[in-house]
């Protein structure tokens, strides 16, 4: 669509800068103000300029927490965008049975995030949940409280629970804005069934498996209940994960400085992950207008 | 018939593994504790409401999904407010900064809770606002109004521009414009994002349980107390937890069809 060009837009958008400004630009000066200063309470401070930065940039904790999240990271991601499109593949195409599959799917991603932990909490419990009486009736010597290795698993298999039917969603959109002509040609072609996905079905799902590629990225990169309720971030430090190192340091010992400076780059990772996620999406926009 | 079945099994599959939790979970909250613990059972033996029952009788447990409803619906209301005008500012008119203010309000949807949760808490106190629905209602702003902007502005660039030109020649007003013809307009619209502000709200915790003590106190930071001397009160928890999934389960329904574009952010 072409847009007209007039500034006075701007009075549309008034309330909406006023509002996120107050609940996102204030909180944001106030971190930048801990992360320069120190305190010792009665809301002294001092100037250290980038000393919290310093330590926190070589800080071995945060190094930890930060290979743990991108160990994290990776892995749901490796597991999760394949296995969304093998669903999405196989989910029937329209009629009852789509509807009801789509209402199925979505549930998990409705539960709020401290329920999904306590379902998992109690699923993978070796006396009362089914998950873990199954693996110990099987001979496995599983828990996740005690065992670093069975806490990441369950962990892992609870995000992708919760999340792969994100993925499937978008890259079930993806597949049905394909015209059935397409399918029609590559049957006369007589393609295979891998020749029909490469070259039909991928290309065609690029722009939604790009959104859901950066938004399971992004949301498991500050993903903070569901683990937290499940494992504590133990056992020891195992499954601390960067949002639950933050707010231990925060708010557990009030260590305001590095907290804040921690807060700030992390923030500026996300900056420029968004930047790349917004880049993308306005270029995909255009070459559909086009 | 041939082609059909491997892919139903994949599909039951994958069904059954997301279901098998909740049913977990439902069946949990239908058993006495000493069932729970003593013995291991697929189904409830003796069935009972009990759990149900102590939360919808104690008004320290349901007063948390009252506190909930209301910050949700509260910030259901305050996004869309400012949503709207600013959706259709963003869809019509190209201004000074549209592209900048439109990727920074994607940077407050992607910015991690716990990096606010304290600046909140400090801001919120600092006003007097500690503590009440509406510190949280505007917290979750921070997430909700981005998404509502980019879901309606989705829905708003489907709106062919001529209808809005045909109006103003008929010599409508633009508040009554808006009102009266482009919101019935977008109406689906309006519902998906309505639908997507309730659910993160909803489902969003740590500013949530940041944010309040007492008064405000959402369902999801009342169900941690089970945990009390006498052990964990599994069934309660899990009867709590049932009745959190309940809202989401009921409306999903409705937006079936919307709801791969509600997730990425209207650009489906």
């Amino acid at each position: 669509m072409i847009k007209t060009q007039n500034n006075k837009a701007w009075f549309l958008v008034l309330p909406v800068l006023v509002l996120v400004a107050f609940s996102a630009v204030l909180p944001l000066m106030t971190v930048v103000n801990y992360a320069v200063n120190d305190t010792f309470g009665n809301n002294q401070f001092f100037w250290v300029g980038l000393e919290w930065f310093e330590e926190m940039v070589t800080s071995s904790r945060l190094h930890d927490a930060l290979g743990r999240q991108i160990l994290f990271s990776a892995i749901i991601l490796a597991i999760e965008v394949p296995l969304g499109i093998y669903i999405a593949l196989n989910m029937p195409k329209s009629g009852f049975w789509a509807s009801f599959c789509l209402v199925l799917m979505s549930l998990p991603l409705l539960i709020p995030f401290n329920v999904v932990g306590t379902i998992w909490q109690i699923f993978g419990r070796v006396d009362i949940g089914l998950l873990g009486h199954t693996l110990a009736a099987l001979g496995f010597d599983y828990n996740y409280t005690n065992d670093p290795f069975d806490a990441w698993m369950t962990v892992i298999v609870m995000d992708v629970w919760h999340w792969t039917s994100l993925v499937a969603l978008l890259a079930y959109a993806g597949l049905q804005s394909i015209p059935q002509a397409y399918y029609q040609a590559a049957r006369i072609d007589q393609a295979s069934r891998w020749a029909v996905f490469r070259y039909i079905e991928l290309p065609k799902m690029k722009g939604v498996l790009l959104i859901a590629i950066l938004l399971r990225f992004m949301d498991s990169f500050m993903i903070y209940t569901e683990p937290f309720v499940v494992t504590g971030g133990g056992p020891g430090n195992s499954t601390t994960f960067l949002s639950i190192d933050l707010v231990k340091m925060a708010i557990g010992q009030f260590d305001l400085g590095p907290a804040a400076a921690f807060s700030l780059m992390y923030f500026l990772v996300i900056l420029l992950v968004s930047w790349v996620f917004f880049t993308v999406m306005t270029n995909l926009d255009r070459q559909e207008s086009k | 018939m041939m082609r059909v079945k491997p892919s139903a099994l994949v599909m039951g599959l994958y069904l059954l593994f997301l279901l098998l939790p909740i049913y977990w979970l439902v069946n949990m909250s239908l058993k006495t504790n000493t069932e729970i613990l003593s013995s291991f059972t697929l189904f409830p033996r003796d069935l009972t409401l009990r759990n149900y029952m102590v939360i919808l009788t104690d008004p320290s447990w349901y007063m948390g999904y009252v506190n909930s409803i209301i910050y949700v619906t509260l910030n259901v209301v305050i996004s869309l407010a400012v949503a709207l005008p600013a959706a259709y500012a963003f869809s019509r008119y190209s201004f000074m900064g549209d592209k900048h203010l439109f990727f920074w309000l994607l940077t407050n949807r992607m910015a991690p809770p716990a990096v606010f949760a304290l600046p909140f808490f400090q801001l919120y106190s600092s006003v007097g606002l500690f503590d009440t629905h509406i510190a949280v209602a505007l917290a979750h702003c921070l997430f909700n109004v981005p998404l509502a902007v980019w879901i309606l502005e989705g829905f708003m660039r489907g709106v062919p521009k001529e209808i809005d030109e045909t109006a103003y020649i008929d010599g409508y007003s633009f508040p009554k414009f808006f009102v009266k013809i482009f919101m019935p307009l977008i109406a689906s619209g309006i519902g998906v994002a309505a639908f997507f502000c309730f659910m993160f709200s909803w489902v969003e915790l740590l500013l949530s349980r940041t944010l309040t003590s007492v008064n405000a106190k959402p369902i999801a930071a009342t169900m941690t107390r089970t945990v009390s001397a006498s052990g964990m009160d599994w069934g309660v928890l899990a009867a709590a937890g049932v009745l959190t999934i309940v809202p989401g389960a009921l409306v999903i329904w409705f937006v079936r069809n919307y709801i791969a574009k509600g997730f990425a952010l209207g650009r489906v």
